[in-house]
C-alpha cells in the first residue's frame, strides 16, 4: 500500500450512514463564530455525490423561502458533526441537477422501497 | 560557508488533510530519505567541507567498479543519486551514517523544495509567456499569435530575449518557503502545502533555507 492510501486511510471517516443521490439528508455542521462553536443541521436533498477517498464531497439542496440553496459538503470534514437520512429517495440517476429547473410538485422524489 | 543541509527525496503525490481547526489543506507527500552519508569532505583533502549522502538503494549488479570501490567504504549498499551538502564540521557525521529527517526539520517548519518541472514540449507565447492572446471570435484573424516582436528600420533586429514560443518545462525549480504539516517517520514521510515541482517519483532536493 502506498503511503498516500495509509495517510487517506488515517484521515478518512467511516461514521457517517450509507446515502445517496435522492435521498433527504440532514447534515449537522460545527460552526466557529468567533470563539463560541454551535451546530447548524442543513436539510435538504443530496444531488450528487463526488467519490474520491479524500476528495470525497456531496450536494445537498433544499429551498429556503423560495430560493434554492445548494451546499458541498467534504465527506471527510471533522466540521461534519453528524449526517442523518430522513427519507431514501427512488432515482434514476445519479446526478439530479434536473431539479434545478424544476418548483414545487414537479421537484418532488419518490421514496425508495414503496410500490406505487 | 552556507549552512543549508538537506536531503534527497521523492515526490509520491498529492492528497488533502485536516487543520485542527477543521480546514482542509491541499499537501503533496513528499518521500524524504533515507539517505545515508557515503562519503565525508574536508578542508585538508578537497578544499572545503561538505558531506555526501546517497538515495535511492540500486541493485550491486547495476553498479560499475569504480562506484562500487566508492560506495564500498559506507557499507550501505550502492544508490542512484549522490548529492553533497555543505556542513561546517563533517567529523561530525560517520560514513554510513543515516541522515533522518526529524534531526533536521520539524512540523510547522518552513523549508525549500527543488525539483525537475513537468515538460510541456514546445508551446506557444500564451501558455509559455502567458501572452493575452486575441479575441476568439467577431470577425477576429489573431488568435495566439505573439503579435508583432519589434519595431522596423531601427533597431532592425529582434532584441534578445524576446518572449517567443519555444520548448517549456522541464528546468530545475526551487519551490520557496514550504510549510511542513507533518512529518511520518515510520514512512520517511513528509506532508508539505501546496504543490511541489516535477512529476510523481520525481527526485526531488529538500533543504532549509
Amino acid at each position: 500500500m502506498s503511503i498516500i492510501d495509509t495517510i487517506e486511510k488515517e484521515n478518512m471517516r467511516f461514521d457517517t450512514p450509507a446515502f445517496r443521490s435522492g435521498d433527504t439528508v440532514k447534515v449537522h455542521i460545527r460552526i466557529v463564530e468567533g470563539a463560541k462553536e454551535r451546530v447548524q443541521i442543513f436539510e435538504g436533498v443530496v444531488i450528487g455525490r463526488r467519490n474520491r477517498a479524500m476528495g470525497s464531497n456531496f450536494t445537498v439542496r433544499k429551498m429556503s423561502h423560495g430560493v434554492g440553496v445548494e451546499k458541498v459538503f467534504p465527506l471527510h470534514s471533522p466540521r461534519l458533526e453528524k449526517v442523518e437520512v430522513v427519507t431514501e429517495g427512488r432515482v434514476r440517476r445519479s446526478k439530479l441537477y434536473y431539479l434545478r429547473e424544476l418548483r414545487g410538485k414537479a421537484a418532488r422524489i419518490r421514496e425508495r422501497g414503496i410500490r406505487k | 560557508m552556507p549552512k543549508t543541509i538537506g536531503i534527497l527525496g521523492k515526490k509520491i503525490g498529492m492528497t488533502r488533510v485536516y487543520a485542527e481547526d477543521g480546514t482542509a489543506l491541499g499537501v503533496t507527500v513528499l518521500q524524504a530519505g533515507p539517505c545515508y552519508v557515503t562519503q565525508r569532505k574536508t578542508v585538508e583533502k578537497e578544499g572545503y567541507n561538505a558531506i555526501q549522502v546517497g538515495f535511492d538503494t540500486k541493485k550491486d549488479s547495476r553498479v560499475n567498479k569504480p562506484l562500487a570501490g566508492h560506495f564500498k567504504s559506507a557499507g550501505k549498499g550502492a544508490f542512484y543519486h549522490l548529492q553533497e551538502f555543505r556542513v561546517d564540521n563533517p567529523g561530525d557525521y560517520e560514513l554510513g551514517q543515516e541522515i533522518v529527517i526529524t534531526d533536521m526539520f520539524n512540523v510547522g517548519d518552513v523549508i525549500d523544495v527543488t525539483g525537475t518541472a513537468k515538460g510541456k514540449g514546445f508551446q506557444g507565447v500564451m501558455k509559455r509567456h502567458n501572452f493575452a492572446g486575441g479575441p476568439g471570435g467577431h470577425g477576429s484573424g489573431f488568435h495566439r499569435a505573439p503579435g508583432s516582436i519589434g519595431m522596423c528600420a531601427w533597431p532592425a533586429r529582434v532584441v534578445k530575449g524576446k518572449k517567443l514560443p519555444g520548448r517549456m518545462g522541464g528546468q530545475t525549480v526551487t519551490k520557496k518557503s514550504v510549510k511542513i504539516v507533518d512529518i511520518r517517520v515510520e514512512d520517511n514521510a513528509l506532508l508539505v502545502k501546496g504543490a511541489i515541482p516535477g512529476a510523481k517519483q520525481g527526485l526531488l532536493h529538500i533543504h532549509t533555507k
